[in-house]
This record gives C-alpha cells, sequence and structure tokens, in this order.
C-alpha cells in the first residue's frame, strides 16, 4: 500500500453555469479512479465534505463579477499550489462579460424590480485580470479530456499537451470538408483555439468560437472572409461578441463592426 | 430568552450555490430565507439585440447541467413568434435528445447528490465503498443519457446541433442503432436503481401541494403541452404571465414566482408524475405500483423514487423514439424571421422552464423573459424547510442542518440558473 499522501483538489466556482466542474462529473468510467488518485478536499458540487487548504490543486470555474469574488479568489489562490482556470468564464469573462461593453445599471434594470437589491461589479473580467493563474483551460465547456490530461501533467510536474492550434487543423485530422469552401458558411475556426474535436463543422455548421482566439489568430482577414461570403457587418460583430467576447483578439473584432444598436 | 446562531458556510450537493437562514424566537421557527446571491449574470439583458436564432446558444449557458432544456424552451418560442411548425422525425429527435438529458440529469442527482442524505455519507464516492454496485449502475447511467447528448447533440454539455428550425445535422438510422443496445442495458439498470431507492428511509412529511406541469393529449410531457394544476388550473403556454408572477425578494438575486391567484406551488417530478401518471404506460406504472408510490404523493422526500421512476420512463421512451425513426427529408424546415411575440414552456428535469421573447421584423431579439424551474420552487422549499425546522427544532444542529440540505436537495435545485453560495444561517433569539 502507498503511504504517500494523495495530492489534495479543490474545486471552485464563481460567476457560471456549473458546466465545466460538471465535466469532471462527466468523467464517468474515470471518476472512482480520479477520486482514488487525488485526495477530494473541497467541491461543493460534489461532497458534504469540505477541508481547509492549503490545495495542492484548485481548478477554478467561473469569472469575478462581484466585489467579495475579487476578495475570495485571492484568498484561493493563497490556499492553492497550482491554479488551473476552467472554461470560457475563467480564462475570459464569458458570455456575462457582453455588460462590460454597456452600462450596467441598464442589465440591472432590465432584470430586477428592486435593482437596490443588486449588488455587482460593472464588469465581468476572468480569474487572471485578480491572481497568478498556473494554467487557462479553454472553452465553453471544457473537454473533459484535456480536463484530465491538465491534471496528470500538472500533478506529474510537466507541461499539459494541450495543443494551441486552430480548430482549422483538427477539422483536417478529423477529415471534415471546410464547411467555408463546401457550403459557403461562415465559420470561426480559422481563429479559434482547438480542444472541442472540432464538433461544429463535423455537424454541418461553422464553428462559433466558444474555445476563444487560437494563437495569432488573423481575425480581420477572417472577417473579410465571412463579408466575401454575404455576412453583414451586425453579424460579424456578433459571432466575435459571444462567450469569448472580452478575449482580446475577438474583442478588437467585434469592435471593428460596430455595437448591437448601431452596426457599423 | 437564549440566544443561539449556527452559521454553515456552504449548502454542499447542489448545482450552484446558495444560503438558508432560519429566525428562530423563543422556540418557534419565525421565519425561512432561501436567499440566493449568486452574482447576476443578467441573461434577459443580454439577449436584447442578438439574433433570435442565436437563442437557443446563448441561453443553453444559464445552465451546464440541463442546457438542452434551455435550448428546447428558446427554439420553440422563437419558432411560436415566427410561425414555424416542426414535427414528424424532428420533433421526435428534440424528444429523444430531451430523454437524453432527463436520464443523465436524474442520474446524476439520484446518485451522486441525493442518495448519499439517504444513507449517510457525505458523497458519492465514499459511498461508493459501500455501495459500490449502485455507484457503478448510476454512473453508467449518467454515461448512457450523456451518449444521447453527444449524438444528438454533438457532445454532453452546451450541445451544438440543435437550431431553430430544426438540427444542424440528423442521424441516420445505423447510427443510432448502437444507442438502442446502450439504451436497452441502461433501462434495466434504471429499473434496478428504482427498487434500490425506493428502499429508502423516507421521513413521513405530506403537504397540501399545488402540483404545476405540462399536460399534453398522448404524451408524458417533454416539449409541449397546456399548463395544468391538480387544483384546477388549466392554462395555454402564453398565458404563462397572466397567470403567474414573479416577485423580487430582498434576499434573494433568484426572482421568486408563484401564481397570481394561490402563491407557491411546485413543479417537477412529483408534479408531472402526479398529473400524467396516465401517460407513463403500463410497464412504468406497474413499477411505480410496486414501489409503492400512487398518483397523489405529497411527500417530497419520495421524489428521488419519482425521478428513478421518470428514468425507466426516459429510455423506454428512447427507445420506442429510435425503434420508430426514419430520417426527415431535411435536418431543419425553412425559417423566416418575422416581428411578433413567441412563448414556450418545457419540461426541464427540474420542472417547467418558461421563455418569451419579443422580436422585430429582422429577427432581432427586443425582449427575453426566462423563468427556470428552481425560481418556481423557491417558496415552496422555504415552506417545506419551515415544516422541517419546527419538527426537528429539539435535534442537535448539524442534524437540524442536515436535515434542512436534504430537504432543499428534494427538488435538485439548479441554483446556477441564478445563483451562488447557499449558506445555512440559523438565528435563536
Amino acid at each position: 500500500m502507498d503511504a504517500r499522501p494523495r495530492p489534495t483538489l479543490a474545486v471552485w466556482k464563481f460567476a457560471s453555469c456549473d458546466g465545466c466542474q460538471l465535466s469532471l462529473l462527466d468523467c464517468e468510467d474515470e471518476l472512482l479512479a480520479v477520486a482514488g488518485a487525488l485526495d477530494i478536499a473541497s467541491f461543493a458540487e460534489a461532497s458534504s465534505t469540505l477541508r481547509p487548504g492549503p490545495y495542492d490543486l484548485s481548478l477554478v470555474e467561473g469569472s469575478i463579477t462581484t466585489a467579495q469574488d475579487a476578495e475570495r479568489i485571492r484568498a484561493v489562490r493563497a490556499a492553492s499550489k497550482r491554479l488551473i482556470t476552467i472554461g470560457a468564464c475563467a480564462t475570459a469573462g464569458g458570455i456575462q462579460a457582453l455588460r462590460n461593453f454597456v452600462d450596467v445599471n441598464d442589465y440591472i434594470a432590465a432584470v430586477y424590480a428592486t435593482p437596490a437589491y443588486i449588488s455587482t461589479l460593472a464588469t465581468s473580467t476572468p480569474i487572471s485580470a485578480h491572481v497568478k493563474v498556473d494554467f487557462a483551460l479553454h472553452g465553453c465547456p471544457i473537454n473533459k479530456t484535456q480536463l484530465l490530461e491538465v491534471i496528470s501533467a500538472l500533478l506529474a510536474g510537466r507541461k499539459p499537451d494541450i495543443p494551441n492550434e486552430s480548430v482549422c487543423v483538427a477539422c483536417k485530422r478529423r477529415g471534415t470538408p471546410c464547411v467555408m469552401v463546401a457550403q459557403g458558411t461562415p465559420c470561426l475556426g480559422p481563429v479559434t483555439q482547438a480542444g472541442c474535436g472540432a464538433i461544429c463543422p463535423a455537424y454541418g455548421r461553422g464553428c462559433y468560437g466558444c474555445y476563444g482566439p487560437a494563437e495569432a489568430a488573423n481575425t480581420a482577414a477572417l472577417a473579410a472572409a465571412w463579408t466575401a461570403l454575404g455576412a453583414d457587418r451586425r453579424s460579424i460583430h456578433r459571432a466575435f461578441r459571444t462567450f469569448n467576447a472580452a478575449a482580446e483578439p475577438f474583442r478588437k473584432e467585434s469592435d471593428a463592426h460596430g455595437d448591437e444598436n448601431h452596426p457599423g | 430568552m437564549a440566544t443561539k446562531t449556527i452559521r454553515v458556510d456552504t449548502l454542499t450537493r447542489v448545482e450552484g450555490e446558495g444560503a438558508l437562514e432560519l429566525d428562530i424566537a423563543d422556540g418557534a421557527v419565525a421565519g425561512v430565507r432561501l436567499s440566493i446571491f449568486e452574482p447576476p449574470r443578467f441573461f434577459e439583458a443580454l439577449l436584447r439585440g442578438r439574433a433570435g436564432a442565436e437563442a437557443p446558444d446563448i441561453t443553453a449557458r444559464i445552465c451546464g447541467i440541463c442546457p438542452v432544456a434551455y435550448q428546447m424552451s428558446a427554439v420553440h418560442a422563437i419558432e411560436d413568434a415566427w410561425g414555424i411548425t416542426v414535427d414528424g422525425p424532428l420533433r421526435a429527435l428534440r424528444r429523444l435528445l430531451y430523454c437524453g438529458e432527463w436520464i443523465e440529469s436524474h442520474a446524476l442527482h439520484i446518485v451522486l447528490l441525493h442518495a448519499p442524505d439517504f444513507l449517510g455519507f457525505p458523497d458519492a464516492i465514499t459511498m461508493a465503498a459501500a455501495h459500490g454496485e449502485a455507484v457503478q449502475r448510476g454512473l453508467a447511467l449518467k454515461k448512457a443519457g450523456n451518449e444521447v447528448l453527444r449524438l444528438l447533440g454533438g457532445r454532453e454539455i452546451h450541445p451544438v446541433n440543435v437550431r431553430v428550425g430544426g438540427f444542424y445535422r440528423v442521424p441516420t438510422r445505423a447510427e443510432l442503432a448502437p444507442l438502442a443496445a446502450t439504451l436497452e442495458s441502461a433501462h434495466a439498470q434504471a429499473i434496478a436503481l428504482a427498487r434500490w431507492v425506493a428502499g429508502f428511509p423516507f421521513p413521513e412529511f405530506a403537504r397540501d401541494y399545488e402540483f404545476v406541469a405540462l399536460r399534453h393529449p398522448d404524451e408524458y410531457p417533454l416539449n409541449a403541452g397546456r399548463i395544468v394544476s391538480n387544483r384546477g388550473l388549466d392554462i395555454a403556454v402564453a398565458e404563462y404571465e397572466a397567470a403567474f408572477a414573479e416577485r423580487h425578494v430582498a434576499h434573494s438575486t433568484a426572482l421568486q414566482s408563484g401564481l397570481r391567484a394561490r402563491g407557491s406551488y411546485l413543479v417537477g417530478p412529483l408534479a408531472r408524475f402526479n398529473l400524467n401518471h396516465d401517460r407513463l404506460g403500463p410497464s412504468v406504472q406497474a413499477l411505480a405500483a410496486e414501489l409503492g408510490v400512487a398518483p397523489g404523493c405529497a411527500n417530497p422526500f419520495r421524489s428521488i423514487v419519482v425521478r428513478a421512476i421518470e428514468v425507466v420512463y426516459a429510455c423506454e421512451e428512447a427507445l420506442r423514439l429510435i425503434a420508430a425513426y426514419e430520417p426527415p427529408p431535411a435536418p431543419a424546415v425553412p425559417v423566416a424571421p418575422r416581428a411578433g411575440v413567441g412563448t414556450a414552456c418545457t419540461e426541464a428535469p427540474r420542472g417547467i422552464l418558461f421563455h418569451r421573447y419579443r422580436l422585430d421584423a429582422e429577427g432581432s431579439i427586443l425582449e427575453a423573459r426566462i423563468v427556470p424551474p428552481t425560481s418556481q420552487n423557491q417558496s415552496t422549499i422555504e415552506d417545506d424547510l419551515r415544516i422541517i425546522a419546527t419538527r426537528d427544532l429539539e435535534l442537535p444542529e448539524d442534524e437540524l442542518r442536515d436535515h434542512c440540505e436534504q430537504g432543499i436537495r428534494n427538488y435538485d435545485p439548479c441554483i446556477s440558473c441564478s445563483t451562488h453560495f447557499l449558506r445555512l444561517e440559523v438565528r435563536r433569539r
């Protein structure tokens, strides 16, 4: 029997949909093995046992949208040897970062009858805007195979094998005919980081960018190609302004095509 | 006057996080507040100005546990506004996709989140040491549901294949065949799961609830139906907002929904079962009878059994849909945006999920309204907790807290649709 203590794992939620931490529970074949290899010290969605840190590894889901959460993430960082952000909310601010482009008070008034009860920041920001992040796993949601790879790599002290190539490369590997070339369907694949398995083109639709910008993405060239396919400014603006709207290359490209109310 | 305060910082094994406060004065429960303070994400606001066709992908992000429910209510509401009818095999595929989500979500809740309460474990992983077979069975069922989502949706969480008018791609009969084999075995596992949970110890508990669910002329409800209750409510989905109102209370960022006429009501598996028992089919009805659950069941602690019965039903229904499937001529019907208002209500795993959109002539969203199941159950949960806390007031505080948490988990509250930290605070004065 191996007497060495198992590395401790903690899972944290900030503003998010729970989907990325669910990816861990979606590892149906591996879950009990992961639980055997790791000491799950704090994972509120899965267990009533919540132990204080320090933790060897923290997985952080969600973005920072309140003053309290901005404090809480500092405490999480201080208690964590390694910190991995999981998903588009934690790495880029998520869909809720659309507030960054408007007056948040308009949003509050649109949803709540008594705005005074609501306490929120004007922006949704990624975890890296607040604390040091050891590795950022992209995706809305993340890919559970990539999650297992990142956990294994960090615990083994090696670099995770997560390519930052574009979805185009993944499509070619999968043998999917290019939807832009073959169908004339606008696709964000050329500028989007791979990792999802290039699902959308395999289902006959264009990539919608949920894994965020790939390295050195030429968004302007892609926007020009979309225009050539007949996409108007508003649809280009919208396409870059979704789950990774606040990621810099996507933010810049959406800004170049107007805003929601005044396209172009 | 004795004063005592208990503070528990996180309510666990719920999807999302929130808080519960109990005020106890002079040995009686004076107040119960289920507080939800998820940092709001403002979906109804950020949808304004988006294309109607984007609604299924954007609203899926409200909840990673039941994204299909959001996609289904979104596409049905937009199709309602644009005068589009989706039927035949496309409608059947949507129902099949929804069955997959019910199986996955229910198995998650039953085995990983709720069963540990009944058997005295902090989580399913610890429970696996003593109940390994049951946990493995639960994971296998969850995986079977996820396989349906993966094949029809492209992936389990935030599927990519749902669109206004139908799908981007539809499967062939040959592609569905392996799914049938998986579901045959899931069906047997679901029956075993239901028998297992039916043997749990259930506290005596019953209330005179108003149950609200969809009701369809010939189906157990998933995608369509009228909104009915056991107290005579029977309305078209478009009349939802005339019958129900949402309140914004100070202690919660989740709006609380109530019947304008009568207040609290209950949605979810127990309501569906009680109002649609006659739509379950003879074999599922026989199983329910064997397990001692009859329509009219008003003990929310038994909802775990009803949830398991629904897993059996969803497996049967998915198999029936696969056997009858003939691929449609096109993956989607033609879509032409136009100005208008559309509403839809579908049965999310946790209960009815209402969407309404107002769209302009180009099909852009001018206004969106979304009412998730958890905000509808919130005041009913508070009412249950008042009774549980009153009954258990003399118990040690740990046990009182555990019983309250179990009472909340009866509803499988998916607090991430609106919330964050669930803390239990008991104030004794």
